[in-house]
């Protein structure tokens, strides 16, 4: 008999599951179950992003693009880069477009990390910034973010956790799970830490174009920080598009030189149907977007008020679609409360804890779901909360 | 659109309360705008959306095309103001293209609404012709699914 645990990888074997599974197989195999757990859109993609993409099968050859993606394509990005930000890329050595956010944080790490440098995670945030660490041989070093500091990356923790190895700083604003944001002035203050150390940034910005009440900045719009600075943004979440699977990453010329090389032998390139759509959906997009927004807006009010009002305190979050409300006070861990309210009310929400060790207290609420749909579930963890207190007194 | 519109047309029974809190706003400056938004006939009224399979068994709608000619002193608001005055009549509006006005009807039966259409619509000086389409199923009203909403293939939970 073949032992497997033998033959395989010993780094990718010591990488545990995303601890998101466990939860999903839960409430995936019981019936009548409301969800609030799901990270992408429930908005359709924009319907001339479908009908550039019909158009595209019935008049073209669907043929392996440019490793770094349609030079049209990225030309868009650059232009709307430069819209959004003010930045200026070059379209041929300075953007690759990938097969969505997740290559682009991978071929990113990959282009820089040597076996033993430390990477920089700010947690809580996405699941897969550890692994891809690990699997390029890097050690990630996670800064716990703290409500007390809405969640943002203050420089005090980002100075206590440099050391002479460290590589990379991993920026994911606006966050998932937390919805907090960097804004300009807190960004300085980053900047002002990195700017005579060699670090890099591999800044995240997949929720740029969700956030509320402000504009997104970039840290690659403060001084003296393009230079090092990876920028990673996509279609996924501003345009609807999840499944069309398509990113980009902005960077330096000599960074994208080698990720155009782990991209060319990996991937060839991202689907070209995608691309052709993606540049639909820059040029002609921007009002879906706002409406989008709009309607996020109205539902993240309604949940921060509502979840207050109900006792489970919730930060204001000014970004991406989540809510990030505190459980402590129900005396429960995340994995507990989540557990218990899937079987007693069927509502699927996701243990903070899963986005690293201090979203421990705390649960993700998405609020990619119509306002019925939020306002029913939130009568379910009501009453939820409700026969809680009824045990304890 | 303003937001507090959007918000009523989705769901005109969202209280005060709530719709402060969507909006960021005071339940008081909610029930200001509200007021003035009906006083400014902007708001003309507050109806619900019915699944009639279910509500009202015995209820027939159709939908009746009628061609019109406008004369002098009776143009097509005199027309339209006379059909609106049957209590059957649900809506009335002055269609572009191939016929005038388009008028919603609810009886108890096919034929109540035949005769409705036959006695009192078609005998109204000025009108030409009229077509009756009746309803035999609906599927959303006002942004509303009457059946099923359709299931969401998300899944449960995702990164």
């Amino acid at each position: 008999m073949i032992e497997y645990e033998k033959l395989l990888s010993s780094t990718i074997q010591q990488i545990k599951p995303s601890g998101i599974r466990k939860f999903f197989d839960l409430a995936e195999n019981m019936e009548g179950v409301i969800s609030l757990g799901v990270g992408e859109p429930d908005f359709q993609t924009p319907w001339v992003v479908r009908s550039t993409a019909i158009q595209t099968l019935e008049k073209r050859r669907i043929i392996y693009s440019a490793n770094a993606g349609l030079m049209d394509l990225r030309r868009e990005i650059c232009k709307y880069m430069n819209r959004k930000l003010g930045l200026t890329y070059d379209p041929k050595s300075e953007l690759i477009v990938t097969v969505g956010g997740s290559e682009a944080i991978d071929i990113s790490i990959r282009a820089v990390i040597n076996p033993g440098d430390e990477v920089l995670i700010v947690e809580p945030s996405f699941v897969c910034y550890s692994p891809i660490v690990r699997l390029a041989g890097g050690v990630p070093v996670p800064m716990a973010t703290r409500l007390e500091d809405s969640f943002k990356l203050t420089p005090e923790i980002l100075r206590s956790h440099i050391t002479p190895r460290t590589k990379l700083l991993v920026l994911p604003f606006p966050n998932n799970p937390t919805g907090a944001i960097m804004t300009r002035e807190e960004l300085e203050e980053i900047a002002a830490v990195l700017r005579d150390t060699n670090i890099l940034v591999l800044s995240d910005e997949i929720y740029s174009e969700l956030t509320y009440g402000r504009k997104h900045c970039s840290i690659a719009q403060i001084d003296g920080m393009q230079e090092r600075t990876i920028l990673v943004n996509g279609f996924s979440k501003a345009f609807a598009m999840t499944g069309w699977r398509l990113g980009y990453v902005a960077a330096p010329a000599p960074i994208i030189r080698q990720m155009v090389k782990i991209h060319q032998y990996t991937i060839m390139c991202s689907p070209t149907i995608s691309q052709y759509a993606a540049i639909q959906a820059l040029q002609s997009c921007e009002e879906d977007v706002h409406r989008m927004v709009d309607e996020y807006n109205i539902r993240r009010r309604y949940l921060v008020d509502r979840f207050n009002e109900i006792g489970l305190p919730c930060f204001n979050p000014e970004g991406a679609f989540y809510v990030f409300p505190c459980i402590r006070s129900t005396g429960m861990s995340s994995e507990a409360f989540c557990e218990a309210l899937l079987n007693e009310q069927k509502v699927a929400v996701v243990p903070g804890n899963a986005f690293g060790d201090s979203g421990e207290g705390f649960v993700r609420v998405s609020y990619a779901y119509s306002l019925k749909h939020l306002m029913m579930a939130l009568d379910r963890i009501e009453a939820f909360l409700a026969s809680r207190k009824g045990e304890h007194t | 659109m303003n937001e507090l519109l959007h918000l009523l047309k989705q769901n005109a029974r969202l209280s005060n309360e709530e719709l402060a809190a969507m909006l960021g706003t005071t339940p008081a400056e909610v029930a200001a705008q509200i007021k003035k938004l009906e006083d400014d006939g902007i708001i003309k009224g507050y109806s619900v959306v019915l699944n009639d399979e279910l509500a009202n068994k015995d209820t027939v709608t159709a939908f009746i095309e009628l061609k019109v000619t406008p004369k002098r002193d009776c143009g097509f608001e005199d027309l339209a103001k006379t059909v609106m005055m049957y209590d059957e009549v649900e809506s009335v509006s002055l269609m572009s293209g191939a016929y005038d006005l388009a008028v919603t009807v609810t009886g108890s039966s096919l034929k109540v609404i035949a005769l409705f259409v036959a006695q009192r619509l078609s005998t109204i000086d000025g009108v030409l012709s009229t077509a009756t389409h009746f309803v035999l199923k609906r599927y959303k009203e006002k942004g509303i699914f009457i059946e099923q909403e359709p299931a969401d293939e998300r899944g449960m939970v995702s990164p």
